[in-house]
């Protein structure tokens, strides 16, 4: 069992550089690499591929949300001329294995639904055409003769499933997926000793990343040596790529996996599957090149990504002095039809379950159920946005039911910047923080108390006007054991989330940086280029990147979890390191000096002390490239001038058992949302006055970029605070299949200024101190929101206990309030 | 293509003339991305909502993924492409880069081609303008407020270029 607390004798880092140092580039706000070519219109996403001779693909899609297939016939599509071929999931199966799944036991997925559908949307039959229109008239000339089930779309429901109703009989008689109790820490004794406890049901609605471009690949078949070549706008290609060609029922090294460009993921590309499979199935079919692009109603249907669909039973324990004690929950989290991560995004909010606070103990019994309905994936936060959720939700409870003040009772709660490295309840380690100085930030910069005192004065009015606040941390940096640990036997318990970087300079001095990982429109190159750019005192235009498929790919994990920029940092330094000291060992020879003697400086290698005694990187890289002759004759000395380093997780450890998972999450980033809103009590409308955010990622690399990050992050929280869910009716039919009625934030939706903080506490177990920002702003955003909707409505006295609170569900609670009615 | 009578069709995509025979039924971002090969024109929500395939057409911005093809017959189409190059980038380009007015770059073109509109109309537009027009289109990474400023700043750049 975990205790929680300081860590008085802390584990060792491997810090090479060092977050005090003076930097060049790093730290600057540097234009990004990657925008002149999205600025002209010439990025490479996957429908930009065009491969000679290529076909496409579009599926059938099961309207059923849980029925059995009788039978297929298809005979009237493959007829239609420009009709390539039609494969059904009975012939799918004949050439692949199910698709991949880290559940452990696993959960049978197929890329074509064989047997059975289980959610609406589902692929039914590939299309392979000439053209995507005629894939799709094709499409709508397959008879299926399908069977209907009883259908399941409520998660209660679901605990109780019997029968035809049940998804996956061979795993057991009722669709819960899994079951478990965890106890972390002195759970019983902290509640039998609480002097108060409080109580909520919330309710975190099922939404997801929705990009704007979907998902999709394009695949070859090269019938003479056997090899497919799959283009994706997915990741983790170089981690787990190798379980795609599992699936085709092909040696790995048969499959070559190249990056596309991604118009945005949000977690919803974290591992593209079955549009690879089909992709690949579909060329290998045909003896073409094939395209399968989802369209918006595939994707919203069928991406294999929604986020978590949770309602929590939450319960805190407060000692009489208002100190939060313990935290116990009871949770049911509708994964809908399948189980590709298994627990996982319960696990990952392990990472962070007592928030930024000194809870000692925490209780959780999770009920994951199957319901017919697209399962869940990847969503930015991986689930700790709800815990993150729930835990500010229940501390606004208890500042409400005690008549607290909301500022105070986080300070007096916080874990305190001289106890770190700390470790929760969980076994996870927090690196370093400093929540008490975000929340003072946050309250200055909003002017907090002049904004109480225009509440007052609005309300005098009759206007609402609400002040939020949101105190959350943004675990950083996975370590894989995250993806098995809640596994009920642990399965392939892998320990591995590494991150590469190759470094070629040429013989000319300019540098191309291989990264292993897709752009995902975060700053990859930028980030690259400027940790290369400070490492070697070089000019970030000199420096270019690429991205390696997965025969020339080395480790690399992929975006994720807030890690991608850690782990680049990281990768990149290790690989200037050996860069350097070949750069230095050759300048060295060049200057007849002593290499602890020589020092980088603009491009260049000089003895200390000695100005203009020197040599650029481009006279060296000459040197390393074609003289030979000329260099010292030792066979470590080989030509050329690259190299490449594996990063690995900074800082982990394995698990100790069920009550201590061990340090799987430790460099953390803290957020400090204050948004002020008006409602408009007669319509449920929600506008926002005013919006601080302060974050605290450690060291940043770009500033701008952090800022980007911290804005579009808000705006997607708000989305899921306001207007986003996936509404499935009582039989899985989904109720919203596009952007008109699955509401994306747009500029009127979100603040016209988020006025940003930076705090800057860095780790001390990363390469310059850089923590994660990718996932924070949607992971602290929710509960922010509600919080200053339900302050705005305090003198109707509502509770706000789901989201999204659209206009209607804030109306009918106001309406509640005020007939008397409710709760 | 199969399956349809074909149709002849006359457009200027960029100044540019193009004589093509499509099929009714194909899509006017489908004729711009793939029959003429200019993919920076781009799909979103295929619906009409999202505003990523925004061209202007006949100088109005459009929904391409809601126009067809030979709604287009005799009309001139602009796209993203009409812009700057990659080392001879426009005002709005330019700004969009300094203002950091774009992240994943996939709802860029449509946001380029609804600003150029707007700033041809109003060469002077306020940050409620700017707003007000943005409201068509969904940008899924930025949050929006990078893009108002990437507007204000491309109207500074493009008045500083004139007074050159």
């Amino acid at each position: 069992m975990a205790e929680a607390g300081k860590i008085l004798s802390p584990p060792a880092g491997r810090q090479k550089e060092r977050p005090d140092q003076r930097l060049n580039v790093i730290g600057t706000r540097m234009l990004r690499k990657e925008d002149p070519r999205f600025l002209v219109g010439r990025g490479h996403f996957i429908d930009d591929i065009e491969l000679p001779n290529m076909a496409h693909a579009a599926s059938l899609r099961s309207p059923h949300a849980h029925a059995r297939i009788k039978s297929i016939d298809a005979g009237a599509a493959r007829a239609l001329p420009g009709v390539v071929c039609v494969i059904t999931g009975a012939e799918a199966a004949q050439e692949t294995a199910p698709l991949p799944c880290f559940a452990n036991p696993s959960v049978e997925q197929r890329c074509l639904a064989l047997g059975k559908v289980r959610h609406f949307g589902e692929p039914v039959a590939l299309i392979v055409a000439d053209s995507r229109y005629i894939a799709e008239d094709a499409a709508a000339l397959i008879r299926v003769d399908y069977e209907p089930l009883p259908a399941v779309s409520d998660m209660m429901e679901a605990i109780n499933s019997r029968g035809d109703a049940v998804l996956h009989p061979e795993r057991g008689p009722d669709n819960v997926a899994e079951h478990r109790n965890y106890t972390f820490g002195p759970v019983e004794q902290e509640f039998a000793a609480a002097a108060h406890v409080v109580k909520r049901r919330l309710r975190w609605s099922r939404s997801g990343g929705q990009p704007l471009e979907t998902a999709g690949a394009v695949a070859s078949y090269d019938e003479g040596s056997g090899k497919f070549t799959i283009h994706v706008n997915g990741s983790m290609y170089n981690y787990i790529g190798f379980t795609i060609a599992t699936a085709l029922k092909v040696p790995s090294h048969q499959v070559n996996i190249v990056p596309a460009d991604a118009g945005g993921s949000f977690g919803s590309k974290l591992f593209l599957h079955k549009v690879s499979v089909l992709a690949a199935l579909g060329a290998r079919a045909s003896g073409r090149p094939v395209k399968y692009i989802e369209d918006r109603i595939d994707n919203i249907t069928a991406s294999d990504n929604h986020g978590s669909d949770r309602t929590y039973d939450v319960e805190l324990a407060l000692d009489a002095s208002h100190r939060m004690t313990a935290l116990r929950y009871r949770v049911v989290d509708d994964y809908g039809a399948y189980f590709q991560y298994g627990l996982g995004t319960h696990g990952n909010g392990f990472s962070q379950t007592v928030g930024p606070y000194r809870i000692r103990a925490v209780g959780a019994e999770i009920y994951a159920v199957f319901t017919n309905k697209c399962q869940q994936g990847a969503c930015r936060g991986f689930g700790s946005e709800v815990t993150n959720f729930m835990i500010e939700r229940i501390v606004d409870a208890a500042v409400d039911e005690l008549k607290l003040d909301p500022i105070a009772f986080r300070h007096d709660n916080f874990i305190q910047p001289d106890e770190f490295p700390y470790q929760i309840p969980t076994g996870n380690l927090y690196d370093s923080g400093n929540y008490p100085g975000a929340l003072d930030m946050a309250q200055q910069m909003l002017g907090y108390q002049d904004w109480r005192d225009k509440q007052q004065a609005a309300r005098t009015k009759g206007r609402y006007f609400g002040i939020g606040v949101a105190s959350c941390q943004e675990k950083g940096v996975f370590s894989a054991t995250e993806f098995w640990m809640l596994n009920r036997s642990p399965g392939f318990a892998l320990t591995s989330s590494p991150e590469s970087a190759s470094v070629k300079i040429d013989p000319t001095g300019k540098a191309v940086i291989s990264l292993h990982a897709p752009c995902w429109g975060n700053s990859p190159e930028t980030v690259a280029a400027m940790v290369l750019a400070e490492q070697l005192t070089m000019d970030p235009a000199d420096i270019s990147i690429t991205y390696s498929d997965t025969d020339h790919g080395l480790p690399g994990t992929g975006p994720g979890g807030s890690r991608y920029t850690v782990m680049i940092a990281g990768a990149v330094t290790g690989a200037a390191a050996i860069i350097k000291e070949k750069l230095t060992r050759i300048a060295g020879h060049m200057l007849e000096a002593a290499s602890h003697d020589l020092e980088f400086r603009q491009g260049k290698v000089g003895v200390k002390g000695a100005p203009g005694l020197e040599v650029s990187i481009a006279e060296i890289a000459m040197q390393a490239h074609f003289f030979r002759l000329s260099l010292p004759d030792d066979p470590t000395l080989t030509s050329g001038l690259d190299a490449s380093y594996t990063y690995d997780h900074p800082l982990a450890t394995l698990p100790k058992g069920e009550g201590d998972f061990g340090i799987f999450y430790p460099i953390m980033g803290h957020m400090c949302h204050m948004p002020v809103v008006e409602v408009d009590a007669e319509t449920g409308q929600v506008s926002f006055l005013d919006y601080v955010a302060v974050h605290d990622c450690g060291t940043m690399i770009n500033p701008m970029t952090v800022d980007g990050h911290v804005r579009g992050g808000t705006a997607q929280g708000i989305g899921t605070a306001l207007l986003e869910e996936f509404r499935y009716d009582s039989n899985g039919q989904p109720l919203n299949t596009s952007f008109t009625d699955y509401l994306l934030p747009r500029v009127g939706n979100v603040p016209p200024q988020v006025r940003i903080g930076h705090l800057v506490t860095p780790s001390p177990y990363t390469e310059y101190g850089v923590k994660g920002a990718g996932e924070g702003g949607r992971m602290v955003a929710p509960p922010a929101v509600i919080s200053a909707i339900e302050d705005a409505l305090r003198p109707l006295g509502v509770r706000i206990d789901t989201v999204p609170v659209t206009p209607s569900r804030l109306r009918a609670l106001i309406r509640e309030a005020q007939t008397g009615q409710g709760r | 293509m199969t399956g349809m009578d074909e149709v002849e069709i006359n457009v200027t995509v960029n100044g540019r003339p193009f004589k093509r025979r499509v099929e009714p039924r194909l899509l006017l971002t489908d004729f711009v991305r793939h029959e003429i090969g200019l993919t920076g024109t781009h799909v979103g929500c295929e619906n009409g909502v999202c505003g990523a395939c925004t061209v202007l057409l006949d100088g109005l911005a459009t929904r391409a993924c809601c126009t067809l093809a030979v709604q287009a017959d005799g009309r001139r189409i602009e796209t993203v492409e009409s812009l700057g190059r990659v080392n001879n980038l426009s005002p709005l380009q330019r700004a969009f880069w300094e203002m950091h007015g774009l992240q994943c770059g996939y709802c860029t073109p449509g946001m380029l081609m609804l600003m150029t509109e707007l700033l041809r109309e109003n060469p002077h537009p306020d940050r409620d303008t700017i707003r007000a027009r943005l409201n068509d289109n969904i940008c899924r990474c930025t949050g929006y407020e990078d893009i108002v400023n990437s507007v204000e700043r491309a109207v500074e750049l493009m008045h500083a270029e004139q007074r050159r």
